[in-house]
């Protein structure tokens, strides 16, 4: 290779003017409402004390968001409208936008909620999908069979274990919240950014482990994958296949969606609760002092395993489901880019809002999956759309009301600081 | 079992030993190298610059394009080669140094007093830019340039150090002296020092804080560029080789102690030499469970064991508890 190698258009320029569009699509978002109202400074700092609204547009889909018939019927339709006209890859792609609701909405519990930096929340997915590729495939057979064969004798119906998913489901869950837990311990003592590159080097180890726990035993199978995973079942009612039901069209995932969104609409059930809850709060003071919570008397090693172990929870069953609808998996699926697109969704929708992690999840898993044939020219535009969104709205598109109020009481002090010195205090250090 | 533990002892020798000190010495003055720049950052901003293995890249990929111009091959001259790496030395250095101070300014300074979170996020864009910048339009295969500085002096027992071995030490050695005198004795280090320890109270002293991160950045920059020319005239170069050699620099660091500049040096040592015993090791002692496919593993290991019993790094850094 020499410099001259270099040709900055040997792509052709088509690829560059729907990344060009689809940028400034995203930038619009942002700047439009700010335009209309005559306020719009390229990049200003935005100190945190300044209560920033959302912008209209914003704030409409926020309402659409918060009111669950609106948003269930616009959930459920569509991908059925896609079927419908014929664009069953668009169904794919909703199906993989729902799992990043899923899995953004479990990494919130850690991030937004306690304010605990996750870099490796793929482990949990992979720890989930494992299990069930594990449980739910003949890949342990060999190992079974050669050990204990009475209980797996060969050629009785089953060649592996086999076993539901609708058992293990919970069980992937639970054993991916018990492997959060696990990892969380030894980090207690840590804050911010050691936590961050902990999180961050345990993901890279259970990647690391699915590659390479083939040798002695053949366990995950390496870096080939475990294939021909068993799809769901209710009755005899397979999810993994096409069905018609009612002159309609049900592709594969399909069927998986609305797997899903049934999930994600119980996790969203359970973790608003939480997040009012009397843990919830315990979370909320965690993340904004934690010596003052320790000493109003929160147990927070506690509460911050519970912090890690429920969002491990949902990464692990988002894992099995993930799984199973794709019938194979590898430890290719399961990067660190992964965990930063998640961070990435939970960040730009709003750290701490449930809504606005949704609403970031669904954007950020839109532009992602659309932009996909565009190779390395993506991971350039989706670097650039991220700087350029965090520098204009730091606090995501839906920030919490409860964090914005927390920001606003440090007003003060930032706007005394500020009289004497430039506004650079960091009121989070 | 007994047949492994068999195999482990026929296979530790002092031969055996000593190369592998002199290639954790080597790789740990890279990781070292890279781990300046982290800490540096670290302590003045508190944020882990992840786009730092992402300019260290630029700098290898800087010295390839270089010695490729040139036309260099393994057979050239030392008369040749020597001044085509000084070239290509202060071309990296400069282009890094560039690239990192209007990394600061594009993509951290507006974000100095926004939520923690924010200037993470942004890092990550900014590592994402540079490494897709690199992939679309110079190379995304892993290049490697011909061995410019051959030969190796034979110290003794079949133990060698090669010529490249020995520039890397040195370089690496008098890069981290001569920082250590910048930040010891400086004016400006004397104002790095004073924005780590406190930035409001250094702004309120008179220290330039803008001019002050802007310095740090071309430093920490500068020695990555360093790093990535001495990792060139080794190991392979690509595209993503920054995101793996920049999270082990940062876990040196952490190791070392964050933003403690003689802890960055150690760290890196100590990880070099983790690693290179780790790879040849760690096999045999686990009867083959560990083989090589888990030696990226050893770094992240080593950080949480490191963690668990002195937190604060081998030297103790002083922020720990706000970090």
């Amino acid at each position: 290779m020499t410099l001259a190698d270099i040709n900055l258009f040997d792509r052709g320029t088509e690829p560059l003017v729907a990344l060009g569009v689809s940028a400034l699509l995203v930038a619009a978002v942002y700047f439009l409402p700010q335009m209309a109202a005559g306020r719009l400074k390229l990049i200003r700092p935005v100190t945190p004390g300044r209560r920033v609204g959302a912008p209209p547009p914003l704030r409409v889909l926020g309402r659409v968001i918060r009111h669950p018939v609106l948003l269930l019927a616009l959930a459920a339709l569509a991908p059925m409208l896609s079927v419908y006209l014929g664009r069953n890859a668009d169904v794919t792609i909703i199906f993989g936008v729902a799992t990043y609701v899923m899995l953004a909405t479990g990494l919130n519990i850690v991030v937004g909620y306690t304010g605990l930096l996750d870099l490796g929340y793929v482990a949990f997915y992979a720890v989930g999908a494992y299990t069930f590729a594990l449980l739910g495939s003949s890949q342990l057979y060999p190992i079974l069979h050669r050990t204990i064969y009475i209980l797996v004798p060969a050629g009785s119906g089953g060649d592996g274990l086999h076993i539901s998913m609708w058992l293990v489901l919970p069980v992937a869950g639970l054993l991916a919240a018990a492997f959060g837990a696990l990892i969380g311990y030894p980090t207690l003592r840590l804050r911010g950014d050691y936590l961050a590159i902990v999180t961050l080097g345990f993901g890279e180890i259970t990647r690391l482990f699915a590659q390479n726990l083939f040798q002695p035993i053949n366990i995950t199978n390496g870096p080939l994958g475990i294939i021909q995973i068993d799809p769901i079942w209710i009755a005899d009612y397979n999810f993994g296949i096409r069905h018609e039901l009612f002159g309609f069209e049900y592709p594969a995932f399909l069927n998986y969606y609305y797997v899903i969104l049934v999930v994600v609409l119980i996790t969203i059930f359970f973790v608003s609760r939480l997040a009012s809850s009397r843990v919830g709060r315990a979370w909320a003071a965690i993340r904004e002092d934690e010596l003052a919570a320790e000493a109003s008397g929160i147990n927070t090693r506690n509460l911050k395993l519970l912090a890690y172990a429920s969002g491990g929870f949902f990464g692990g069953v988002t894992g099995a489901l993930f799984a199973s609808a794709q019938h194979f998996i590898d430890p290719n699926s399961f990067g660190f880019f992964f965990s930063i697109l998640v961070l990435v969704m939970v960040v730009v929708g709003g750290m701490g809002n449930i809504y606005g992690v949704i609403l970031g999840a669904t954007v950020v898993g839109l532009a992602y999956f659309y932009t996909g044939q565009f190779g390395s020219l993506r991971v350039l535009m989706f670097g650039i759309v991220l700087v350029f969104m965090i520098i204009i709205r730091p606090q995501g598109m839906l920030p919490s009301r409860q964090r914005q109020r927390e920001l606003a009481t440090a007003d003060l002090t930032v706007d005394i600081v500020a009289e004497i010195a430039p506004p650079t205090a960091d009121p989070e250090a | 079992m007994e047949h492994c533990l068999n195999q482990l002892t026929s296979n530790v020798n002092g031969a055996q030993l000593l190369q592998q000190l002199v290639n954790g010495l080597t790789l740990g003055a890279i990781y070292a190298l890279i781990a300046l720049g982290y800490s540096m950052v670290y302590g003045v901003l508190e944020l882990i610059n992840f786009a730092h293995g992402d300019v260290f890249m630029f700098g290898a990929f800087v010295t390839v394009g270089v010695v490729s111009v040139f036309g260099l091959h393994a057979g050239s001259g030392l008369a040749v080669v020597v001044p085509v790496l000084l070239l290509a030395l202060v071309l990296s250095f400069l282009v890094c140094a560039v690239l990192g101070f209007s990394i600061e300014k594009v993509a951290y300074r507006p974000l100095r007093s926004a939520p923690r979170l924010a200037p993470l996020i942004s890092a990550v864009g900014v590592s994402f830019v540079l490494e897709a910048w690199v992939a679309t339009f110079v190379s995304s295969r892993s290049l490697q340039i011909p061995e410019l500085l051959p030969g190796s002096i034979k110290i003794f027992l079949g133990v060698s150090i090669s010529y490249v071995q020995i520039l890397m030490l040195v370089v690496s050695v008098l890069m981290m002296v001569g920082l250590t005198v910048l930040v010891r004795y400086s004016r400006l280090g004397r104002g790095m020092r004073a924005v780590a320890q406190d930035r409001e109270a250094a702004a309120l002293m008179g220290v330039n804080l803008d001019q002050t991160i802007s310095f740090t950045f071309i430093i920490g920059s500068g020695l990555a560029a360093v790093a990535g020319l001495l990792w060139t005239l080794l190991l392979p170069v690509g595209n993503v080789m920054g995101f793996l050699a920049g999270l082990k620099a940062f876990t040196a660091a952490v190791i070392g102690g964050i933003g403690n500049i003689p802890g960055a040096m150690v760290g890196g040592f100590a990880l070099g030499l983790a690693e290179a015993f780790g790879a040849s090791y760690a096999s045999n002692l686990s009867c083959g469970f560990f083989n090589s496919g888990y030696q990226n593993a050893i770094a992240f290991a080593f950080l949480v064991v490191m963690l668990i019993f002195r937190p604060r790094g081998i030297l103790g850094a002083t922020v720990s508890d706000r970090a």
